[in-house]
């Protein structure tokens, strides 16, 4: 692998990642598993093209795929709703762990949104219900779980899928609360000011190994992913190689456990006896 | 003149108090007069404190204290409180958080947006978290993060049921992407209560919305909602602006939120007490003995 320190502010990330050349989930998934069938829908209410699931192959293991679905093009985009879900995206995803559960398989997610989508619909239909059933089943669910962010990770759209036992980031990839427009707007009531947001929010992958968030960074070429997808999907692959053997030697209560330690001891606070920073 | 006449015309035909309504639109004396948000009629404050901070025309549920709220719940005298003392620090260094909560915790007399412990509500041993939104809109960070966690887990170490009075804008923004884990932190804590097959009853009050909506809120066995209380995951502006259409003035109420299946009951503030007292006595939960 290559190691070197990322030198890029925040910012150009951004641009990075949303650079239309950036490889998505379509490219990636050929070239990390042998074989891929999708399965649709929540068997609820139908089938939304912003998550994609399905049964893959990662070397000899069989592993079920979810990720958020990003396109390159405004017809892809209009597709999959521009990676950001609606409540049965969200159900399917939970639908198929429950099924990866059963069959003591790895699940792994890769994360790749700007967030829920807010709209009337996903509110009638429940998208708060919706992450928070997801967030709540994924922390009991027994087997191993694999979050990589891939490009942008915002808000509970990515939290929805991104309750695991391990995170890891590719190198450009930024994890944020909401999206630094966003932030701009709720804190500044000045979108503009996503620039400034976006460098001082502290979303980047160094960020979140230091906050205890992420675990691990996959490098991506210099230059960004784009510029060699296959050492791309290498690095990602060999990651998950040795990562779901680890954990799947684990057994399932120690999983668990350490599945809640991981999220349980997130947050900084102190208290007027003692001082408690990550214990 | 003619658009005073049509307002006259209008709060009668609506059966509305009149004198009140019809006189301070255009200029309301703040700490006089309450106007509420879902009817527009304006109250004296003293009626509308009175009324235990109930729209006298529309029986909104307004909102509350959190101190106010503990004492309309729980039994006198029976409230032992958690983690009292928990501030929270600076996690993504953004400038001027610290002396914001300073500055709160000196004009609310909290140290932060929720108050959390244990309590009997008529004689049954129960654990409660209480958000304020008058603390930063109630938004959830490193502090209500810990605390509504701890006092899960607690319930679930003493087999009590949960309360929780839910109020809140969302994450807090200030706290960044550590804000955003909390949601983790309380639905993994309130998973566990679920496995030891506790009771856990939300009361969802306005407004009830983002990542708090998109967590524990959302994962009680029973939903309760206050009337008229806003409840979502999308502010409504934020959906205005996606779509460039007005919402209808329901969305996203309790009443609306119930229709579609998100709530199982709404219930005034002066039936709470009784109604949480025999739901935990439906689940199996016996009032102490005097």
């Amino acid at each position: 692998m290559d190691n070197y320190a990322n030198t890029l502010t925040p910012w150009e990330r951004l641009e990075l990642i949303r650079n239309k050349a950036r490889p998505t989930i379509n490219d990636y998934i050929p070239m990390i598993f042998d074989e891929f069938y999708e399965l649709h829908g929540d068997r609820l209410y139908g089938d939304d093209a912003a998550i994609l699931g399905g049964l893959a192959m990662l070397d000899n293991r069989p592993v079920t795929v979810i990720s958020h679905v990003k396109g390159r093009n405004i017809n892809e985009n209009k597709k999959c709703n521009f990676a950001m879900p609606h409540p049965e995206g969200y159900r399917k995803a939970l639908r198929l762990a429950r099924q990866a559960e059963k069959f003591h398989r790895p699940v792994i997610c890769f994360i790749d949104t700007p967030g829920a989508f807010c709209g009337i619909e996903a509110e009638e239909r429940g998208q708060g219900e919706a992450i928070a059933r997801n967030i709540c089943e994924f922390m009991t669910l027994k087997t191993p779980v694999i979050s990589i962010v891939l490009g942008e990770a915002g808000s509970g759209g990515a939290l929805a899928i991104g309750v695991c036992d391990e995170m890891a980031m590719l190198s450009n990839a930024l994890y944020s609360v909401i999206s630094p427009r966003g932030f701009a707007s709720i804190l500044w009531k000045d979108a503009s000011r996503e620039k400034d947001a976006c460098n001082m929010m502290k979303i980047t992958a160094e960020d979140m190994l230091r906050l205890g968030i992420a675990e691990y960074i996959i490098n991506e070429p210099i230059g960004g992913a784009h510029t060699d997808l296959c050492k791309t999907a290498e690095n990602i692959k060999e990651y998950l190689l040795n990562v779901t053997a680890e954990k799947s030697k684990k057994s399932i209560d120690v999983l668990l456990n350490e599945r809640y330690t991981k999220f349980r001891k997130i947050g900084e606070f102190e208290e007027a006896q003692k001082s408690v920073l990550k214990d | 003149m003619l658009e005073d006449l049509f307002k006259v015309v209008k709060t009668r035909f609506n059966g509305k108090e009149t004198d009140a309504t019809v006189s301070v639109d255009t200029n309301i004396p703040e700490n006089i007069m309450f106007k509420c948000p879902r009817c527009r009629a304006t109250m004296f404050v003293d009626d509308y404190a009175r009324n235990n901070k109930v729209c006298i025309s529309c029986n909104y549920h307004g909102r509350l204290s959190a101190r106010d709220r503990l004492k309309l719940t729980v039994d006198k005298g029976s409230f032992v409180e958690f983690d009292s003392d928990m501030i929270s620090k600076n996690p993504i260094d953004f400038s001027g958080y610290e002396k914001k909560q300073e500055e709160l915790r000196e004009s609310t007399g909290l140290k932060d947006a929720v108050i959390t412990g244990e309590c009997s509500i008529r004689r049954i041993k129960a654990v409660i978290a209480i958000m304020d939104p008058s603390y930063m809109m109630a938004s959830m960070g490193s502090v209500v993060g810990e605390k509504i966690t701890r006092a899960i887990e607690i319930a679930t170490e003493k087999k009590l049921p949960f309360i929780a009075f839910t109020a809140s804008g969302g994450a807090r923004m200030q706290e960044g992407t550590v804000s955003l884990m909390q949601m983790a932190k309380t639905s993994g804590a309130v998973a566990r209560h679920n496995e030891a097959g506790q009771l856990y009853i939300t009361v969802l009050t306005d407004p009830t919305t983002g990542g708090v909506t998109a967590s524990f809120a959302s994962l009680g066995d029973i939903i309760i909602a206050e009337p008229k209380a806003l409840i979502g995951f999308a502010g409504r502006r934020v959906i205005e602006g996606t779509i460039k259409q007005r919402l209808p003035d329901d969305f996203q109420l309790a009443e609306f939120q119930m229709e579609k299946g998100f709530v199982d009951m709404i219930v005034e503030r002066k039936k709470m007490r009784s109604v949480l007292s025999h739901l935990m006595i439906l689940n199996n939960y016996r009032p102490e003995e005097i």
